[in-house]
This record gives C-alpha cells, sequence and structure tokens, in this order.
C-alpha cells in the first residue's frame, strides 16, 4: 500500500454512492470491496440467458474455431513483435462488441512476442508456414538480445545436462514464465493517471541511496522497473484511447469498469506471452459496479448478465503463439486465464455476489469451455444456493475447479487469486518465479542407478553409487534417493535463479507489475512430478519384493514385482505417509538454496498435461509402470491403483501438506452421472457434499470431471460433432478435441469412478 | 489395525430362516465377549448409490440368489471372501466418519447377502451407529429378512430393500428364489415403521411387464414406510465377471431398457403415490 495525496473522491463523480475511505487514499482494492460489495446468499434463479447480440457476437467466433483447429493457428501477425500499442485496434464485430479490444488487429490473430526468445517465434513461424522476418530476425540475435539467449549464457554444463536428461524439465527457459497477476481493477477503480502518480511516488522513495538491506543493485534495478512500469501505463492509456476511450480517470460505469480492467489485462497479453496469464479475482470486485447500476435503474440483469458475456468472449479468445514442444507439454492451446471466484471474507461474509453467478453462467450462455480458467474459492461456509449452482455447473461442464479457501485465506488474505492451476497469491501484492518441476520418479531410478540415467546411460546426477543387490532394500533405496534428491534440489533452484535473473532482464513483465505495489512478497515457486509413482515404487520395495534386471553395463532397466504393496489413493497410511515424506523432503532441500531476489521457496505438486510427456522419458520404474507409461497426473494416484472409490483417492491426497506445497497440490477427479447419484438435484446436493467433505479435510484442489468415457471415445472419432467439450486435466480445462491424441487416450485410461 | 474403537458388542443367537415373519425378538444378549468375524468382498466409498450421500460401504461376500442380472456375481461365494473383523471394518470406516459427517451420507452393509451373514452384520450396523455416529443402510434382498433380529433393525436406519419381480414365476426365474420371504420382511419393516427404499430393476423381456411393475408398485405403496423406489435400469456393466468366473451370462442380449421404458416403469410407482427416481 502506497500513500498518496487523499482525493476523497474522483473528479469525474466516477466514486458516487461508494463508501469508505482507505481506498480512496492509497491503492487498496481490497478495502474498495469489502466496504462496497453485496453478498448474494440466493440461488441462481435471477440469471439471464443469452441475448441474440451475445450468440451472435460468440457464433462469429465459433464459426472460426474449426479452420483454427484444423491449421493450429487461425493467423499470425507475423512481422509485428508485439507490444501494448503495436498493433491496431481489432473488433469481432465493430457495431456489436460491448467490451472491445483484441491482442491483435483481428480475432484469434496471434501475436509475435520476441524478447522472450527468437528461436521459439520463428520456429512457430516455420510450423505454421509464415514467412520469418530477416530484419526482425538481425533485430532480436544481433541487436536485442531475448531472455532465452541471456538463459543458455548463464547455464551450467550440470543444469543443461539435467534438463535434457529430462529429471528437470518444463522450464521456462524458452518461453515466458508468467503466472503473474497484474491487479486490473485498479485501473477501473483508479483510472491509470492516478495508478502513474502512485508510482512516481513509488519512484521517489528510491532516490537517496541505499540504506538497510536493499542492496545497490536491487535498488538500481528496481527505479528501472518503475520507470518501465510508468512507461507501460501511458502505452495503456495510448491503447485504449486507439479504441476511442479516455482510461485517465476511474471508470464511472459497470460497462466502463469491465472495459478499463479488460483494457489493462488485454494489455498484459499484448506484451507477454506468459505460459499463464491469470486474470484475478474480478467478479465480485465488478459487481460492486454492476449493483450500482442496476440499483439506479441504469441496467437490467439481461444487460448486465450480457456484458459479462462478451467480456468472458474475449476473455476465451486470448491466444499464444507457441511451438509445438510447448504444446506438447501443456496440451489444448492452454492461456490459463484463471479467474478466481467467491471464498469467504475475513469478516466471515461470503465473497460470493451475483456476478459470482453472472461468471458461471457464461458456461450456458456460450457453452463449456476451458478459459477462462473458472476456479471457486471453496469453503463448507459457503452458501448453499451458491454451492449447489457450482455443483450444477460442474456437472453439466466440467469447466470448474475447486480450491480450498479455508487453507489459503489463513495464508493469504481474502483477495487472493490463483495463478495457472493451484498457485495463490493475494492479488497485486504477491508474484511468483515460476519454476516447473523435477522429475521424482526418474529421481529414484537415478539413485538405484548411482547417478546415471536410466535411458542414456549417462552419468545425470552425482555418482553416489548404485545399487548393486538383485532385491532392493528399502533403506539403501532411501538413502541413496535422499542423496539424489540433494543433488537435484541445488542444480533445480540454480536453473530458476538463472532463468528468473534473465527474464526480469530481457522480458520483464512492464505492464503486470505496474498493477502492483512496489516491494511484493516474491516466491520461488519449485515443482515436483511423478510423485506417486515414486511413492508407489518405495512402497513396493517396503513391502513387496522387487528384484532389479540390469543390462549388459550394469544399468538398472527393469524391475520385477513380487507380492502386493499398498498403493497410493487408497487412505492407506503404509504409502501415503511415503508420499507425504517425499514431499517435506524435497520442500526442506529446495529451501537450502538461495533463491534469487530472495524469494521464497515454495513447491506444487502439478504436472499440467506433461505427465505424459514425463512418463515418455522415464524408464520401467520399481512400482510396474512400464517404460515410456504417463504419470499420474499432478498429485493423482495411479491410474487403476486407487480402488476404493474417489473419495478414497482424495483422501490419500489430501494427506500432502499444503505447508511444504504453498504452490498448490493438484487432483483432478473423475466421475461418471451416475458415480454421483441417480437424479440431478441428489448428484448436485452430493457434489456439494463432497467438496464439503474433501475441503473439511484439508484437500486443496479439486478439478471435477462428470463424464462417460463413451462421449470422449466419440469425440476422438468425430472431433466436429464436439468442439466445445471442456475437460479439466491437471489444474486447468481443455477442449478435448485439441489434445494430442496421446493425451486423449491418457485422459481415456484415467480412473472414471462411476456406479459399479 | 488399530483398536481404537474399543470392544465390540455382544451379539445373540439368531432365528434361522424358518422363523415366523414379523417375528425374530431377540434373546437375552450372550454376556460372552465375542469380536465377530466376516467373509468380507471388498469396501468402498460411494455416492449416491448405495444409500443417501456417500457412504462407507462393505460388500460381505455370498448370496443365497442367483439373479440373472446380477453385476457382482464374484460376491456369490461366501469361501471367495476374505475373513476380515469388525474390528478392521471399523478402524477402515473410522477414517471416513468426519468426511462423511460434513459431506452428508452414511455406511451402508451390502452384499452379496448380508443377512447371509447376520451376525457380523449387525455388529457392522450397531457400531458404525453407535460408535461412528453414522446413518446407517442395510441393502437386501430381504430373501433373509427373517434372519434380521429386531437388535439389528433397531441399529439400521434405511433398508435398501430389492423386490426383483412381483409375478412369483418371474422372481424365481430371476433369482432361483421364491418371493415370499422378501414380502414378508417388507411387512416386518412396515410394522416396525423402518425407512424403506425400494429398488426394482427393470429388464426388458424379463420384469417390465406393466402388470409385474405395478404389482411391486401396489404392494409397496401399501406399505407406507416406503419412501423411495429406485428403478434401476439393467445394464451388462458386469457380464466380464461372468464370464471371468465361468459362468454364462444369460442376458447377454437383453438390450437395456429405454429412458421411455424406464419412465414408463417409473410412472407406475408414481400412480401409487410413491417416489419414483
Amino acid at each position: 500500500m502506497t500513500a498518496t495525496p487523499a482525493e476523497a473522491t474522483a473528479s469525474n463523480g466516477a466514486w458516487t454512492g461508494f463508501k469508505g475511505g482507505l481506498w480512496r487514499d492509497a491503492v487498496d482494492v481490497r478495502d474498495f470491496i469489502q466496504q462496497n460489495y453485496t453478498p448474494y446468499e440466493g440461488d441462481g434463479s435471477f440469471l439471464a440467458g443469452p441475448t441474440e447480440r451475445t450468440t451472435a457476437v460468440w457464433k462469429a467466433i465459433t464459426d472460426r474455431f474449426p479452420e483454427e483447429r484444423a491449421k493450429g493457428v487461425y493467423d499470425i501477425a507475423h512481422d509485428i513483435p508485439s507490444t501494448i500499442t503495436a498493433h491496431a485496434p481489432g473488433w469481432i464485430d465493430r457495431d456489436k462488441d460491448l467490451i472491445v479490444g483484441l491482442q491483435t488487429d483481428a480475432p484469434l490473430k496471434r501475436a509475435i512476442m520476441p524478447y522472450g526468445g527468437w528461436r521459439m517465434v520463428a520456429g512457430a513461424l516455420e510450423t505454421y508456414g509464415y514467412p520469418v522476418s530477416a530484419e526482425l530476425e538481425k533485430v532480436f540475435t544481433e541487436y536485442r538480445k531475448t531472455h532465452n539467449a541471456g538463459v543458455f549464457d548463464a547455464y551450467t554444463p550440470e543444469i543443461r545436462a539435467a534438463r535434457k536428461a529430462g529429471v528437470i524439465t518444463g522450464l521456462p527457459d524458452a518461453y515466458g514464465r508468467g503466472r503473474i497477476i497484474g491487479d486490473y481493477r485498479r485501473v477501473a477503480l483508479y483510472g491509470v493517471d492516478r495508478l502513474i502518480e502512485v508510482k512516481k511516488e513509488e519512484r521517489a522513495g528510491l532516490d537517496a541511496l541505499p540504506a538497510g538491506p536493499r542492496s545497490l543493485e536491487e535498488t538500481i534495478r528496481l527505479r528501472e522497473e518503475l520507470a518501465e512500469q510508468m512507461r507501460a501505463l501511458g502505452e495503456l492509456k495510448t491503447m485504449a484511447a486507439s479504441y476511442g476511450y479516455d482510461i485517465s480517470g476511474p471508470a464511472g460505469t459497470g460497462r466502463e469498469a469491465i472495459q478499463w480492467l479488460y483494457f489493462a489485462y488485454l494489455a498484459a497479453v499484448k506484451e507477454q506471452n506468459g505460459a499463464a496469464m491469470s486474470l484475478g479475482r474480478t467478479s465480485t470486485f465488478l459487481d460492486v459496479y454492476l449493483q450500482r447500476d442496476i440499483e439506479a435503474g441504469r441496467l437490467t440483469e439481461e444487460q448486465a448478465q450480457e456484458l459479462v458475456d462478451d467480456f468472458i468472449i474475449k476473455l476465451r479468445i486470448v491466444r499464444f503463439l507457441r511451438t509445438p514442444e510447448y504444446d506438447e507439454l501443456f496440451s489444448g492451446d492452454p492461456t490459463w486465464v484463471t479467474e478466481s471466484i467467491a471464498g469467504m471474507g475475513e469478516d466471515g461474509r461470503p465473497l460470493v455476489t451475483r456476478t459470482s453467478f453472472r461468471y458461471l453462467q457464461t458456461l450456458y450462455n456460450l457453452g463449456p469451455a476451458p478459459e477462462p480458467n473458472m476456479t471457486v474459492f471453496w469453503s463448507p461456509r459457503l452458501p448453499q444456493g451458491f454451492k449447489e449452482f457450482c455443483a450444477r455447473v460442474s456437472i453439466d461442464t466440467s469447466s470448474v475447479q475447486y480450491e480450498s479457501d479455508e487453507l489459503m485465506r489463513p495464508r493469504f488474505g481474502d483477495d487472493t487469486a490463483i495463478a495457472c492451476c493451484v498457485s495463490a497469491m493475494p492479488v497485486g501484492r504477491q508474484m511468483q518465479y515460476f519454476g516447473a518441476r523435477v522429475n521424482l520418479a526418474k529421481t529414484l531410478l537415478y539413485a538405484i542407478n548411482g547417478g546415471r540415467d536410466e535411458k542414456s546411460g549417462a552419468q545425470v546426477g552425482p555418482a553416489t553409487g548404485a545399487v548393486t543387490a538383485d532385491v532392493l532394500d528399502y533403506d539403501e533405496v532411501l538413502e541413496k534417493f535422499d542423496a539424489q534428491m540433494e543433488w537435484l534440489a541445488g542444480t533445480y533452484v540454480h536453473a530458476l535463479n538463472v532463468i528468473h535473473y534473465m527474464h526480469d532482464k530481457y522480458a520483464y513483465e512492464r505492464i503486470e507489475m505496474a498493477l502492483h505495489d512496489r516491494d511484493v512478497r516474491r516466491t520461488m515457486a519449485c515443482g515436483i512430478a511423478g510423485l506417486s509413482v515414486a511413492a508407489d515404487s518405495l512402497s513396493a520395495i517396503k513391502h513387496a519384493t522387487v528384484t532389479v534386471h540390469r543390462d549388459e553395463t550394469g544399468l538398472a532397466t527393469d524391475y520385477t514385482v513380487d507380492g502386493d504393496y499398498p498403493a497410493f489413493g487408497n487412505n492407506d497410511d503404509r504409502v501415503d505417509d511415503i508420499a507425504v515424506r517425499l514431499v517435506e523432503e524435497f520442500m526442506k532441500k529446495v529451501r537450502r538454496h538461495p533463491a534469487y531476489r530472495n524469494a521464497e521457496h515454495t513447491q506444487s505438486v502439478l504436472t499440467i498435461t506433461s505427465n505424459v510427456v514425463y512418463g515418455k522419458k522415464t524408464g520401467n520404474t520399481p512400482d510396474g509402470r512400464r517404460a515410456g507409461e504417463p504419470f499420474s497426473p499432478g498429485a493423482n494416484p495411479m491410474n487403476g491403483r486407487d480402488t476404493h472409490g474417489y473419495v478414497t483417492s482424495a483422501l490419500s491426497v489430501a494427506k500432502l501438506p499444503y505447508e511444504d506445497a504453498e504452490d498448490g497440490i493438484s487432483l483432478t477427479s473423475t466421475v461418471t452421472p451416475d458415480g454421483l447419484g441417480r437424479t440431478p438435484e441428489e448428484r448436485i446436493r452430493n457434489l456439494a457434499g463432497v467438496l464439503d467433505g474433501y475441503m473439511a479435510g484439508d484437500g486443496f484442489h479439486m478439478n471435477v470431471n462428470v463424464l462417460n468415457r463413451d462421449v470422449l471415445k466419440d469425440a476422438m472419432a468425430h472431433p466436429e460433432k464436439y468442439p466445445q467439450l471442456t475437460i479439466r486435466v491437471s489444474g486447468y480445462a481443455v477442449n478435448f478435441v485439441r489434445l494430442t491424441r496421446d493425451q486423449q487416450l491418457d485422459v481415456l485410461n484415467r480412473t472414471f469412478h462411476g456406479s459399479l | 489395525m488399530s483398536a481404537l474403537l474399543g470392544t465390540s458388542i455382544p451379539v445373540g443367537p439368531v432365528p434361522g430362516p424358518s422363523a415366523a415373519p414379523g417375528g425374530g425378538r431377540t434373546p437375552a444378549a450372550a454376556a460372552t465377549h465375542r469380536p465377530s468375524e466376516g467373509s468380507v468382498h471388498s469396501w468402498d466409498l460411494s455416492t449416491g448409490v448405495d444409500g443417501p450421500g456417500t457412504r462407507f460401504v462393505t460388500f460381505l461376500s455370498g448370496c443365497p440368489l442367483t439373479c440373472l442380472y446380477c453385476h457382482n456375481p464374484d460376491t456369490w461365494r461366501m469361501r471367495a471372501g476374505k475373513r476380515t473383523s469388525a474390528d478392521d471394518v471399523l478402524a477402515e470406516a473410522a477414517k471416513y466418519r468426519r468426511f462423511i459427517a460434513v459431506a452428508g451420507g452414511g455406511a451402508t452393509v451390502s452384499g452379496g447377502e448380508p443377512l447371509l451373514q447376520p451376525v457380523f452384520t449387525g455388529e457392522l450396523l450397531h457400531r458404525m451407529k453407535h460408535e461412528l455416529g453414522l446413518h446407517t443402510a442395510l441393502d437386501t434382498s430381504g430373501f433373509l429378512g427373517a434372519r434380521a433380529t429386531d437388535a439389528l433393525l433397531r441399529d439400521t436406519d434405511l433398508v435398501l430393500l430389492d423386490i426383483k419381480s412381483w409375478d412369483r414365476d418371474t422372481h424365481r426365474r430371476v433369482t432361483g428364489r421364491p418371493l415370499q420371504p422378501t414380502l414378508d420382511f417388507a411387512r416386518r419393516l412396515a410394522d416396525l415403521g423402518k425407512e424403506v427404499h425400494v429398488r426394482f430393476v427393470l429388464v426388458p423381456g424379463l420384469t417390465d411387464a406393466p402388470a409385474n411393475v405395478d404389482g411391486v408398485a401396489r404392494f409397496a405403496a401399501g406399505l407406507g414406510n416406503v419412501s423411495r423406489v429406485d428403478v434401476l435400469p439393467f445394464h451388462k456393466l458386469g457380464a466380464s465377471k461372468w464370464e471371468a468366473l465361468g459362468k454364462d451370462f444369460t442376458l447377454r442380449d437383453t438390450p437395456s431398457p429405454t429412458p421411455q421404458q424406464v419412465e414408463s416403469a417409473r410412472a407406475l410407482f408414481a400412480a401409487r403415490g410413491l417416489t419414483a427416481v
């Protein structure tokens, strides 16, 4: 929070009728919301359907989807490096758009963003058959260094080897790190001019030479960043002006508030091709404006819904140009326009408003869709009407994910949003350095092979001495695993420090950081994949007899498991404790290595769709999993090993300690409709109950799919029939028909919990 | 496993299948401490299919019926189950006590036919209800209803009662057993005022004759304690289990009922004033 000269009301009357004072004197959107929002405790019966205009505009977009799906991209603005102001304004339908603004001059036309790295831009253009400008190539290889080039200048041979082997993968060294949420609401509440003023003051506070803990280097860097932030805010005004809007002052109506907020977000997605470009927590903020208009008789419910629908259409068509390698990791063209909805306020009032419902209603008015990534902060204390509405939307659309408000609120406060899938951060006050993940299952194989890679035979990890016995001994493997993890944690944090140093330097998120406080809390968000494979392998070694098979070079390449072992996902402490311990241990090891800019270490148990790629890169494992077989996604138990139903499976996952995985623990549950009950009403009630029970039992995240396998099979055979079929995978949702075949099969092979 | 659940209750002798309907008074409880053990097929957490809400379901092994459409023929033989103590089952169920308390639901003893092991079933229901505080349901065909003591029924909040057919011959053809014990049990439950959900599996060409359906409906409606009727459409998802057991699944070529057929059956129940889903 930064103080500015008090200004009791916005000069243009935009704040008429708003209560409270703190937020007027300092940038404090949370205070504004708390002072002015109207909780809604009813049900969804007030909601309005789509207008003809909405349906027509959405149809104009969906008509383009088949071509986009067939070609991979609809179009590319291939010769203009994107900035906030680089592209001429564009519309879906100039006469019909209510909320305006596109990333380029036409819908679905993707921009190039070379600051992240030129090779990726050139590679993507070549993939999709677009010319690569020789002039731009010269600029971004000779004159202007990129993030990607910087990272590879500073990587060590050890990092490169770990990366190549796939024991550390998915690093944001060849794509934008994302996972930074600008507080886009600030633009609507204060107008850009006020925000520039605040930034000026923040910067003035750094004019004196550094005293205290902030180093000279950090001070100079921050001064430069603040200058860039102010410049970006100026560009934001210019961009809005190109659409005919002056956003220097605060928004005065609901429609303006949505528009101002959207312009701010749009500036971010014009400037950054971040892996996850999340929106924040906007519905209850906007509700204050919509509610004021409705109370004043200026707006009807249908009009309010229409504005929300139009806004959501814009969010649904955010696009980035990405390479096939990226798509393999994060399949289905995700953008993670994550919107965080509901939760409870610190004062005990639910943060549910009519606009929370209106956002979810778009899944009916426009049909199911993966974006924006609708994320409900769930608490058993939420109003029953809202809980049941959410459950209904999940059952009908499989497009909603749930995260525990009870775990997040005490740590982050009630103005928290999710970046990407499961990463919580207070909006405008905290950002993260996204760190992808390490492959714990492969690391376990390194332990058995003394640091040699089980596929290539190369010495990647430290030569700690391979296991020589034919039957694996639990204590010996655990001790060697510990040593490999120790090495992995150090190499990993080292790589992330390099990446984020360079990202700050060459691809700084100017506009997103302009919408943060100056002194933000930073986290270094590490992650682990293959947790259930590693835990099950250790359980097999401990509870069954695992015999090693080695090749002629002595490399362990296969295992035979004799006897049964308890598998993760059955709420059995004998193995669940192993998984818990792995999470705790790796977190402990990561914390030992200092992080860039004093970031606090966190970790996630999340894979997104990379569980398929990780599986491909990992040999046979001692749990009986075959080489190349996908891992389970996120923290999920391995498919088919959780044999007592999805609640049991979920309760194993709920044991993983959030305090050692504050970047989130992802669980995807797929249930058939029959697996929730026999009538629509009881399915709704039962699903809401399951979410209550899971969150009350310290579960963090649940992606809920309510699907029949036959539907997915049919969609694989006849994709044209299912343009909007949406399913949730680890932490996000995708159009099923846009997944690669491997990933479709992976989804199909996952456990569907039914009534049998 | 954990012994945190304390001692098991004494369970008295149980009347055999020949006991008169409406009888089954509990003899004085045996004073001896006799922790019971039963043949258990599996346990599961299920939602919305084995009684209301999310439930801890214990599937016991052994069934006197051989229903042609059974989707769990692997539960028919008692000896195929695993000898399991009530303590172990309770210890497992205890892990879900909090979840179920928040989510809504309870515990169901199912099978197989749980009343083939009435002592064990009685102990499970008693302890689920009194030690764990869970809503309890008994999922039964009623054929062995006479083996259910009054004490067992006192520990049962809800009975999920399968009435496979009204037509006596069809019942015998479907299940291999007579219908009468089920009807006797249903009347006894009515006399006790015990809440019952009737379950009726709709098999085209076998159980779907309107007169057959309406017979069940008329009977159920006359009881006064049936709060709901589940019309369950026949499906063949269990066919592979029959094959695995080397048994002939004679309904292989029988189709699942159409939604219209299911609706018609429900309408017959509704016409008798029952809530049918």
